[in-house]
């Protein structure tokens, strides 16, 4: 391993900015957030980063690295060629506020849109309840989720489209797969994942299965599976019909799917 | 006159880490107004990164259990100089805590029959944590943050408090920036909580991330509230220690709680050589026992890798220090071992152990089902901090609470793995309540101008002494009392390197004063590494005053000097407030005496 490399980082905030180039020593081990952390306390006390653990558990150093979406923390200097310059630039898909900083807030503000979780009647006296764990692994798998946001941000709906209005993006899919999975909860969002969440305008790419970092399945244990409830209960035309005949119908198919 | 917004709550919570939130919760469901300011976005906190479990005596594995034994546990961790109160109340009301968790969405891990799964951690006698994995505390911030965003709390995240706002003897306000803009705001309060977690970058190895600035202990202390227990800072044992980037991130308890086992380089079980006389009694005196403990024989003792963290950092730092250390500077700990005992091994350690084989592999490029980690000790936790009171948690300035680590009292000299999580929701708790209750029974204070103006000034000043890079870089002075701190205010203590430090933190206090930063104030992290210098400052200077003062070694505070337990001092705390000439004034204060019932039950399980 050489013993220095050259991070071409982007600076500048919503109003423009450029690409600059910065030396960081390099020494054994070291991940690209090291490598900005150095920059930043010996040649550019400014420059904006945010991150916290750094150990890849909260999900807060995303950022696109050589043009992948990736953590900082949990990239090694060694997976990269460094006898070539190592791109940094922001997240592409939400606003810039400053260098390597976006506002993801967006994320935050469609998660309360989502119902809340909203649990049966406690199994026992004691107001607890049994769960068994083959039962809870299923949605564990997605709660492991640590909110960087890389899916959303490779996401081509959200990316190139721009249908922030319209889809509320991996993530918050994951999100809805936890809550509707979940062997407690009673509430029904599958007219919410089809209409105000956009679940249809996935085409599943799987590119965001490719990017999280907790190598959570998104597309094929969350997305495919809501995709697969909301065409049974709004397109499945025996359900359908019956539907129309015993209004009380629909609540009972949804149970039943959860099952 | 600087230029703020101004925003009002009724209670108002600084941080929003598991006690955040839950006060948060709690005061919001009492029906006054909430505001909640954090310094990361909303679930990054350190909260996050706790991986072993949440102790609670529910019962579930072993019905042997209950708040008694919890208590006593805790108790004999904390060397007896525990606020006992707070003890008593955590044990009884923890089970409470973590069951509400559950019907708030989270998803623990399950016993055979369908309940909350437990497992066995250092010091206490029975199987006590839930936990998800080795990601409970990922698992308990987001069901916490999933409720509080559907309550009525307005979330300032990204924004930093720079200092409290008194009228008289009550807190009434805050002063912070947010980092977006570098703007600053005003926040008016009835009732404020601190609940701004640790102090971990006081030192220079350690397990928490760069937001423990020990915010709370510095806010706390400059609005005139006491600070108690502050020698008292726990050395994880475990924390990476090779590649050099990634040193002292956690490996958790955990691991050892699975049959991970400690082995310095000759291949000895170094931890069998020393188990203090308090835990002979419960502790394996062989291998074959202490297996067993670890696979739930309930008639076998805990191995002795189970003991106290304070005890297992000393024995590590003791194997290190006389040459019997692995390569890169720490010891061997072992889960690899264990196909030797169960078959498909490696899919058990991974499926129990998801993060560490992760986080192994990735930073590491090490495969823990294959091979045996490299670790040494981290500066984990702080259990000194705001002295509150155990039933409202209210600091001694009215109208200022603070929960989760930022208080202190429950741990006493060393704090139980498990415990933090418990700590954070039954304080949590019951610091948001008694918030509430507060703000209902007080108008509203009045915000002096004058301090409004001096807070920002100061906070400025570091633009003012921009001279283009020859000055003061507020990264140095950070860098060389993290690394004072953790070379002479450590794991081991003496008097004479403690003095040393004392002299070097008066002159960083001086040269903290110069610190410039560049740039304008848009998400600068030079300019807030500056205005945190202050917080670490006075953290870094009680502790040194309070290990001064204790002339003993009791938990996690060892002293060469004095290296014996000294039943004088077992029997006060050390107190900390502002002085006259502006450092920290220390004093010994009686712990008040223990109701003959906790006697007894303390007695009964010793």
């Amino acid at each position: 391993m050489s013993s220095s490399a050259t991070f071409r980082i982007w600076r500048g905030d919503a109003k423009g900015g450029e690409f600059r180039d910065y030396q960081a020593e390099i020494s054994e081990g070291m991940v690209v957030l090291d490598a900005v952390h150095q920059i930043q306390a010996r040649q550019a006390n400014d420059l904006a980063v945010r991150w916290n653990c750094k150990a890849g558990k909260c999900g807060s150093c995303s950022a696109e690295i050589n043009g992948f979406p990736r953590l900082m923390c949990m990239t090694r200097l060694t997976d990269l060629p460094l006898s070539e310059v190592v791109t940094i630039q922001p997240l592409h898909t939400f606003p810039l506020l400053k260098d390597l900083v976006t506002d993801v807030s967006w994320n935050f503000r469609v998660k309360k849109t989502v119902k809340r979780f909203t649990p049966r009647p406690a199994d026992a006296a004691d107001g607890s309840w049994r769960m068994a764990q083959a039962d809870v692994e299923r949605i564990q798998e997605f709660r492991k989720c640590i909110e960087c946001f890389l899916c959303q941000d490779v996401c081509h709906v959200l990316r190139n489209h721009r249908l922030m209005d319209q889809f509320a993006g991996p993530r918050n899919f994951v999100n809805v797969a936890n809550l509707e999975m979940h062997p407690l909860d009673t509430q029904n969002r599958l007219p919410d994942l089809k209409d105000r969440h956009g679940i249809g305008y996935c085409n599943i790419t799987k590119c965001c299965t490719r990017v999280c970092p907790e190598e959570i399945k998104i597309t094929d244990n969350a997305i495919i599976p809501l995709k697969e409830r909301v065409v049974d209960e709004h397109y499945d035309p025996v359900t359908m019909v019956l539907g129309k005949i015993f209004s009380g119908f629909r609540g009972k198919a949804t149970t039943a799917a959860k099952r | 006159m600087a230029e703020y917004d101004e925003h009002q709550h009724d209670v108002l919570v600084i941080g929003a880490g598991g006690a955040g939130l839950r006060a948060a919760v709690e005061a919001a469901a009492a029906g006054v107004s909430v505001g909640i300011v954090c310094k990361s976005l909303l679930g990054k906190a350190h909260t996050v990164m706790a991986e072993g479990g949440v102790a609670a005596a529910i019962g579930n594995v072993d019905e042997r259990d209950n708040w008694q034994v919890h208590f006593a546990d805790t108790m004999r961790g904390g060397a007896y100089v525990n606020n006992w109160r707070m003890a008593e109340l955590h044990a009884k009301e923890a089970p409470a805590r973590v069951k509400e968790l559950e019907a708030w969405g989270a998803v623990f891990d399950r016993t055979p029959d369908g309940r909350i799964l437990q497992r066995n951690f250092g010091g206490h006698r029975y199987p006590r944590l839930a936990h998800v994995g080795d990601r409970t505390g990922l698992e308990m911030i987001r069901t916490l943050q999933d409720r509080v965003i559907y309550d009525k709390v307005d979330v300032f995240m990204e924004f930093t408090v720079v200092d409290l706002l008194r009228d008289g003897d009550r807190v009434v306000g805050a002063l912070g920036y947010d980092r977006e803009r570098g703007a600053f705001h005003l926040f008016k309060c009835k009732a404020l909580v601190l609940a701004t977690g640790g102090i971990g970058r006081v030192y220079k190895v350690t397990s928490n991330s760069w937001e423990s600035t020990a915010d709370g202990i510095g806010l706390a202390y400059r609005a005139g509230a006491e600070l108690i227990d502050m020698e008292f800072v726990q050395f994880h044992p475990t924390g990476m220690v090779w590649p050099p980037s990634v040193a002292g991130i956690l490996v958790t308890e955990g691991v050892r709680g699975e049959g991970g086992v400690l082995r310095n380089k000759l291949g000895k079980r170094f931890m069998f050589d020393d188990i203090p006389p308090l835990y002979r009694n419960q502790t394996a005196d062989n291998e074959e026992e202490g297996w067993r403990y670890t696979q739930g024989d309930k008639n076998a003792r805990r191995p002795p890798e189970l003991l106290t963290r304070d005890h297992v950092a000393r024995c590590i730092v003791r194997e290190i220090r006389e040459g019997r250390g692995s390569p890169h500077g720490g010891v061997f700990l072992d889960i690899a071992w264990i196909k030797e005992r169960i078959p498909n091994a490696a899919e058990h350690i991974k499926r129990k152990l998801p993060s560490m084989y992760h986080q192994f592999k990735k930073l590491a490029d090490l495969d823990i089902t294959k091979e045996p980690m490299e670790v040494g000790p981290t500066t984990h936790y702080a259990m000194g901090g705001v002295r509150v009171d155990a039933d409202t948690q209210m600091s001694t300035v009215r109208g200022l609470f603070a929960a989760g680590e930022s208080a202190a009292g429950l741990h006493g000299a060393n704090r139980l793995g498990g415990n933090s999580l418990s700590d954070l929701l039954v304080f949590g708790q019951r610091a948001g309540e008694h918030a509430a209750k507060f703000a209902k029974q007080n108008p509203a204070g009045r915000i002096d101008p004058q301090q409004v103006e001096d807070i920002t000034r100061r906070a400025l000043a570091p633009f003012e002494h921009a001279s283009g890079g020859t000055g003061e870089s507020p990264y140095a002075v950070q860098r060389e009392l993290q690394e004072s701190m953790q070379e002479l205010v450590g794991i081991v203590r003496t008097e004479d390197e403690m003095h040393q430090a004392l002299e070097k933190i008066r002159k960083l206090k001086e040269r903290a004063q110069r610190v410039e930063v560049d740039g304008n104030r848009m998400y600068n992290p030079g300019w807030h590494t500056a205005i945190d210098l202050r917080n670490l400052l006075v953290t870094a200077e009680a502790i040194c005053r309070c290990a001064l003062e204790r002339k003993e070694s009791r938990g996690a505070h060892f002293r060469v000097d004095y290296p014996e337990r000294d039943e004088r001092f077992g029997k006060v705390n050390m107190v900390t407030r502002p002085g006259r000439d502006g450092s920290a004034e220390v004093r010994m204060e009686p712990i008040r005496e223990m109701p003959a019932e906790l006697r007894q039950i303390i007695e009964a399980m010793k």
